[in-house]
C-alpha cells in the first residue's frame, strides 16, 4: 500500500504534461499520428482513447477528460446535462461512402440522394431498378437483389449518414430519423466499420456505408454520389474538404451534409473537438488549460499536414479561422488563453 | 465438525514450572479465540459476495429509472428497438440471448464431459494429458475479440455453404447458429475444467471394488465416477451457461446484429449483452443509456432465474 | 453368464472410450483452427523490438506492444491480489458450511456473478469508482477484473474441498489443530491442484478481457507503471488496433494475441511448478 502511495506521488508531479481525451473513433488514427509528433516536437503527452463520440461527450460532461472528440456536435440534452458551456472546434473533415460488392460493374456505380433513400428504406430491392438504372445510362445492372449492410453498434458514421438521409428524404426523417443507432427498415448489422465491410465484401449484391479510409485500405469500389448542385462527386480528399469550404458559424457546429459547395462530396462531417469555454474547474489547473489550447491550436494548423496521407480531409481556410476565433474565445477565469496569434 | 468451547488442556503434573503452564494455557485460548475469528473471517468473505452482487443490483436499478418509468413492461415484451423514437423494446434480445446460450450449451456437454473424463479417467497424468490440459485452458485466454474475428472469416462461410445446401433463403452464414457455435467452443473450460476435478477426486477404492466385482470400464465411469461427481459436473455446467450468457464481443461479431425476432436458427438476430456493448458508448440520451443499463438489469434478472432454477435441478438429482 | 454379455459390455466400454477420445479431441480442432489463424497472422511481427516499444502511429515502423504488456501484468496482478484471497476464502466458507442461509445466498450470488456480461461490470465499476473519483485508473479495472475472476475461484475452490475426504479433516482435529490451521496446513494444500486450475481459469478468463477496461483503465499509448493513471492492456490495444482500417495496425493486433496466448500458456506451466511443489499425496 506504502509503494503505491509512492508511486502515485512520483507520478503526480507529471502530471500536467498529461492531458486525457477520449471520443471518437474515426479521429483515432489521425490523433494518434499528430499527437506522436506533438510528444516528439513538444513533450506533452496526450492520452487519447477512442470510446465513441458518445462516450467522449458524457465523459467530458462528467469532467473525467480534458477534451472529447465527436463526429456529432452535442445535442440539446446533452447541453442540458452540461455543467458548463461547450465549444466545439473543427479539426478534421470525414465523409461516409457507400460501398458495394457489383464485381460486373465496369464503372463506378452513380447514385441519388431519392436512390439512396429507397434503398435503404427498403423501397428499391432489386438492382436492374429503374431507377438505379436512369443514373446510370449504358450500364447493364445486374437482375440480382440489394442486400443492405448497416452498423449495429452506435456511430458517429451512422450519424452522419442518418442525418443526410433525413435531410434529403422526407420519408426518412419521419419514418426512420437520425441518430447513432436508428431502426433499420432493412438490411443486416455489422459491428464497426470492418464489419459493415466484411458484409459488404461476402455478400454479392450488399451496398452499405463505410468511412473512406476503409475503403480506401481495403480496396472497394464505392459510388458517385449527386450533390446539390447535380453533379456526380466522387469522395476524395479533395472533394471532401471542398464540402467544407462553406460559411462557417461562430460556433463552429456547421452541417456539411448535403453540402452547399459546388465539388463538395454530399455526405461528408466535421469532426469536433469538445473542451469547456471556462477551463477552470476541478482538477484543471492553469497549466493543463495552457497545454490543451495550445495543443489544439496547433491541431487545426499544422498537425492538418498528417491528414491527407491518413486519408483524412484538411480542414478548409473557413474552417481554420472559424477554429481560431473559437479557440481564442477558451478562458481561464475570465482571461482568455491564447496570448499569440498564429 | 465442530470443536467447541472447552477448557483448555491440563498439563500432566509432571510438568513443575507454572510459567509454562500458564504460557500454554494463554496459547490455547488465544488458538480458540483465533478459531472463531477465522469462522468469522469466512463468513465476511462469503458476506462479502452477496454485499457485491446486492450492489450491482442496486446500482443496475437506480441508473435504469429513467427508462423504467418511461416504458414499464413494454420493455420486455417490445419487439421494436428505435433509439430515435425511444421506443426500447428487448423481446428480440431476451429471445436471442437465450437461444444462443442454451444452443450453446447443448452442444459444449457431450464435448466439455468427454474432455473431463478424458483427462480424469483415462490420462489422469503424463505429458500428453498436460497438453491437453494446457490446450483446454487455452481456450479459455483466447480474447473473444480474436473468436469473433476467427468465427466471421473462417467459421461464418462455412456456415454460409451448409445453409445453402440445406436450402435457407438467404444463405448469410451470420445468425444464431453462428453464435452458438463459436460460443459453445468458447464456454467448454469452465465444465470440462471443473469436472476433471472432480473426476479425478473420486476415491480410488469405489472403483477398485467396482472393477473388483467385474464391472467393465464403462459401467465404473456410468456408475461410479459419474453419479459422484454429478454436482461438480452441473456446477461446472452452470459457470459455463453463465459464461455463454454474458458473452458480448465473440456473439456480436458474428450473429447478424438484426433487431427484428429470428425466424428460425440461421436467421440473424441480437442478443442483449451485445446490444449495450454495442450502443452504449454512443448512447446520447438520459433514456437510452438508462435503457441499456435496463437491459443489463435484465440480463441480471435472467440469469438470477435460470441459477435458481438450475440449482434445484441440481438439488434433484444429487439428492436421488 | 453368457459369454457374448461380456463381449457386449466390453465392446460398449470400448465403444465409450473410442467416443471419449473422438469428442475431445474434436474440440482441439477450433483450438488449433484458431491458433493457426493468428499463429500465421502474427509471427511476422514478433521480435524483441515488439515487446519493448511502445506502439507508433500508423504507417512508422518500429511500433510494439510494450506498454501494454507492462499494463497487463500490472493490472492482473492487482486483480489477482484482490481476488484471490477472498476468492478462496469464500470457496472455504462454502465447502465448509453446506447448508445455511449466508451459504445458500452466497453461492446464488456467485453463480449470478459470473453471467453478468463483462462490460455491465466495466459499468458497474465506472460508476462505483471512475465517476466519484473524477478519473480513469488502472485500480478501477483491476478491481472490475477481480470481480469477474472471483465467481471461478470460489466454485472451484468450493467443489475441490467438497471431494476431500473428511476423514482427513477429523484426523486434524484430532490431532488438536486450530481450525485456521487445519485449513491453511492441511485442507488446502491437499486441493491446491484444484484451487489452482480454478485460479489459472480465472487469470486465463480475464487476460483476455477488453469490455471491462473500456470505462476503468481506459488505455495509454505510454508506457505508465501508475495504477491511479490510465494504463493500457494487451486484449484493449487488440481490440483498438484489430477494428482500424490500417493493414499493418492488424499485424500488430495478431502478434499481440500470439504475445497473449504465449503468456497464458506460460502461467499455466508456472502454476504446475507451483501446485507441484505444495502439493500433498494422499
Amino acid at each position: 500500500m506504502v509503494s503505491l502511495g509512492m508511486l502515485s506521488l512520483l507520478s503526480c508531479s507529471g502530471k500536467s504534461h498529461h492531458l486525457i481525451g477520449a471520443g471518437s473513433s474515426f479521429d483515432n488514427p489521425l490523433f494518434s499520428k499528430m499527437f506522436y509528433s506533438y510528444f516528439q516536437s513538444k513533450g506533452m503527452k496526450v492520452n487519447y482513447q477512442s470510446i465513441g463520440s458518445g462516450g467522449g461527450i458524457s465523459q467530458l460532461i462528467n469532467r473525467t477528460i480534458d477534451f472529447g472528440a465527436s463526429d456529432v456536435p452535442m445535442n440539446r440534452e446533452q447541453d442540458s446535462l452540461s455543467p458548463a458551456r461547450v465549444l466545439h472546434v473543427p479539426v478534421t473533415v470525414s465523409a461516409v461512402v457507400l460501398s458495394y460488392n457489383l464485381p460486373e460493374l465496369r464503372d463506378t456505380l452513380r447514385l441519388s440522394p431519392r436512390v439512396l433513400a429507397g434503398l435503404f428504406l427498403g423501397r428499391i430491392t432489386q438492382w436492374n431498378d429503374t431507377a438505379i438504372a436512369a443514373l446510370n445510362p449504358g450500364v447493364t445492372l445486374p437482375d440480382l437483389p440489394v442486400v443492405i449492410a448497416h452498423r449495429s453498434d452506435g456511430s458517429g458514421t451512422t450519424n452522419i449518414f442518418t442525418s443526410y438521409l433525413s435531410l434529403i428524404s422526407a420519408d426518412w426523417a419521419s419514418g426512420v430519423g437520425r441518430g447513432s443507432s436508428v431502426n433499420w427498415p432493412a438490411g443486416l448489422g455489422g459491428k464497426g466499420n470492418e464489419g459493415v465491410a466484411g458484409l459488404i465484401r461476402q455478400t454479392h449484391g450488399a451496398i452499405g456505408y463505410i468511412e473512406l479510409a476503409f475503403a480506401m485500405q481495403n480496396k472497394m469500389a464505392f459510388g458517385k454520389i449527386r450533390n446539390k448542385t447535380g453533379r456526380f462527386i466522387t469522395p476524395t480528399i479533395a472533394s471532401i474538404s471542398a464540402a467544407a469550404n462553406i460559411p462557417m458559424p461562430a460556433d463552429g457546429k456547421a452541417s456539411l451534409a448535403d453540402t452547399d459547395a459546388p465539388d463538395g462530396y454530399p455526405i461528408s462531417s466535421f469532426s469536433w473537438v469538445l473542451l469547456y469555454k471556462e477551463q477552470d474547474y476541478r482538477h484543471h489547473p492553469r497549466e493543463k488549460a495552457v497545454g490543451l489550447l495550445y495543443l489544439l491550436d496547433w491541431m487545426i494548423h499544422e498537425g492538418q499536414h498528417y491528414s491527407s496521407d491518413l486519408y483524412y480531409a484538411p480542414l478548409s481556410p473557413n474552417a481554420v479561422n472559424a477554429g481560431e476565433a473559437i479557440l481564442r474565445s477558451a478562458t481561464y477565469d475570465g482571461q482568455p488563453i491564447l496570448t499569440h496569434h498564429n | 465438525m465442530e470443536t467447541s468451547l472447552q477448557a483448555p488442556v491440563i498439563p500432566s503434573p509432571a510438568v513443575k514450572d507454572t510459567v509454562s503452564i500458564r504460557k500454554r494455557i494463554r496459547r490455547s485460548f488465544r488458538q480458540i479465540r483465533m478459531e472463531s475469528v477465522f469462522k468469522q473471517t469466512l463468513a465476511i468473505a462469503g458476506l462479502l459476495l452477496v454485499i457485491l452482487v446486492l450492489g450491482i443490483l442496486l446500482t443496475l436499478i437506480t441508473q435504469s429509472i429513467p427508462s423504467i418509468r418511461l416504458l414499464g413492461l413494454k420493455f420486455i415484451w417490445g419487439s421494436t428497438w428505435n433509439p430515435v423514437k425511444d421506443v426500447y423494446g428487448a423481446f428480440p434480445f431476451l429471445l436471442g440471448t437465450l437461444l444462443t446460450s442454451f444452443l450453446a450449451l447443448v452442444i459444449c456437454i457431450p464435448f466439455s464431459v468427454a474432455i473431463a473424463i478424458f483427462l480424469g479417467e483415462y490420462y489422469p497424468t503424463g505429458w500428453f494429458a498436460d497438453v491437453l490440459k494446457n490446450a483446454v485452458e487455452l481456450i479459455a485466454a483466447v480474447p473473444s475479440v480474436i473468436y469473433g474475428f476467427w468465427g466471421l472469416a473462417v467459421l461464418v462461410p462455412m456456415v454460409r455453404a451448409l445453409e445453402a445446401r440445406f436450402g435457407v433463403d438467404q444463405p448469410l452464414g451470420v445468425g444464431i447458429f453462428s453464435a452458438s457455435l463459436i460460443l459453445s467452443v468458447m464456454i467448454i473450460p469452465y465444465a470440462a475444467s471443473l469436472g476433471r476435478q472432480m473426476i479425478r477426486m473420486v476415491p480410488e477404492h469405489l472403483k477398485e471394488a467396482a472393477y473388483g466385482l467385474g464391472a467393465t470400464r464403462w459401467e465404473v465411469i456410468r456408475h461410479v465416477v459419474l453419479p459422484g461427481t454429478k454436482s461438480g459436473l452441473f456446477a461446472g455446467i452452470l459457470l459455463s451457461l453463465g459464461r455463454a450468457l454474458g458473452e458480448t464481443m465473440a456473439v456480436t461479431m458474428v450473429i447478424g446484429n438484426s433487431s427484428i425476432l429470428p425466424k428460425n436458427l440461421f436467421a440473424p438476430g441480437n442478443t442483449m449483452a451485445s446490444v449495450i456493448a454495442n450502443e452504449f458508448t454512443e448512447a446520447d440520451k438520459t433514456v437510452y443509456l438508462s435503457a441499456l443499463i435496463e437491459l443489463g438489469l435484465a440480463l441480471f434478472l435472467v440469469t438470477v432465474i435460470i441459477n435458481i432454477i438450475g440449482k434445484k435441478i441440481i438439488d434433484r438429482f444429487t439428492n436421488e | 453368464m453368457r459369454t457374448d454379455n461380456i463381449q457386449y459390455r466390453i465392446g460398449k466400454s470400448k465403444g465409450f472410450k473410442i467416443l471419449t477420445f473422438v469428442l475431445a479431441f474434436a474440440c482441439m480442432i477450433p483450438l488449433a483452427a484458431i491458433l493457426f489463424f493468428i499463429i500465421k497472422a502474427g509471427i511476422t511481427r514478433i521480435n524483441f523490438h515488439f515487446l519493448v516499444n511502445i506502439p507508433r502511429p500508423v504507417g512508422e515502423k518500429g511500433g510494439g506492444i510494450a506498454n501494454a504488456l507492462l499494463g497487463s501484468v500490472i493490472i492482473i496482478a492487482l486483480a489477482s491480489f484482490i481476488a484471490i484471497p477472498i476468492g478462496i476464502l469464500a470457496g472455504v466458507y462454502l465447502s465448509e458450511n453446506k447448508k445455511g442461509r449466508l451459504a445458500y445466498w452466497c453461492r446464488l450470488s456467485v453463480d449470478i456473478l459470473q453471467g453478468i456480461p463483462s462490460i455491465v461490470i466495466g459499468i458497474i465499476a465506472y460508476f462505483w469508482l471512475v465517476k466519484p473519483l473524477g478519473g480513469f485508473s488502472a485500480f478501477s479495472g483491476s478491481v472490475a477484473l477481480a470481480i469477474m475472476m472471483l465467481p471461478v475461484i470460489v466454485r472451484s475452490t468450493e467443489e475441490t474441498l467438497k471431494m476431500l475426504p473428511p476423514s482427513l479433516k477429523e484426523a486434524a482435529f484430532a490431532l488438536g489443530m486450530p481450525f485456521h490451521r487445519v485449513i491453511f496446513k492441511v485442507i488446502i494444500p491437499v486441493g491446491i491442484s484444484g484451487i489452482l486450475s480454478g485460479v489459472m481459469l480465472s487469470i486465463a478468463r480475464i487476460t483476455g478481457e477488453t469490455a471491462p477496461l473500456l470505462f476503468t483503465a481506459f488505455g495509454n499509448p505510454y508506457l505508465s507503471a501508475d495504477v491511479t493513471a490510465p494504463m493500457q492492456s494487451l486484449p484493449l490495444l487488440i481490440f483498438n488496433y484489430a477494428t482500424s482500417p490500417y493493414n499493418d495496425w492488424h499485424d500488430l493486433a495478431w502478434g499481440a494475441s500470439l504475445i497473449l496466448l504465449i503468456w497464458v500458456l506460460f502461467l499455466n506451466v508456472f502454476t504446475k511448478l507451483i501446485s507441484a511443489r505444495w502439493k500433498v499425496q494422499l
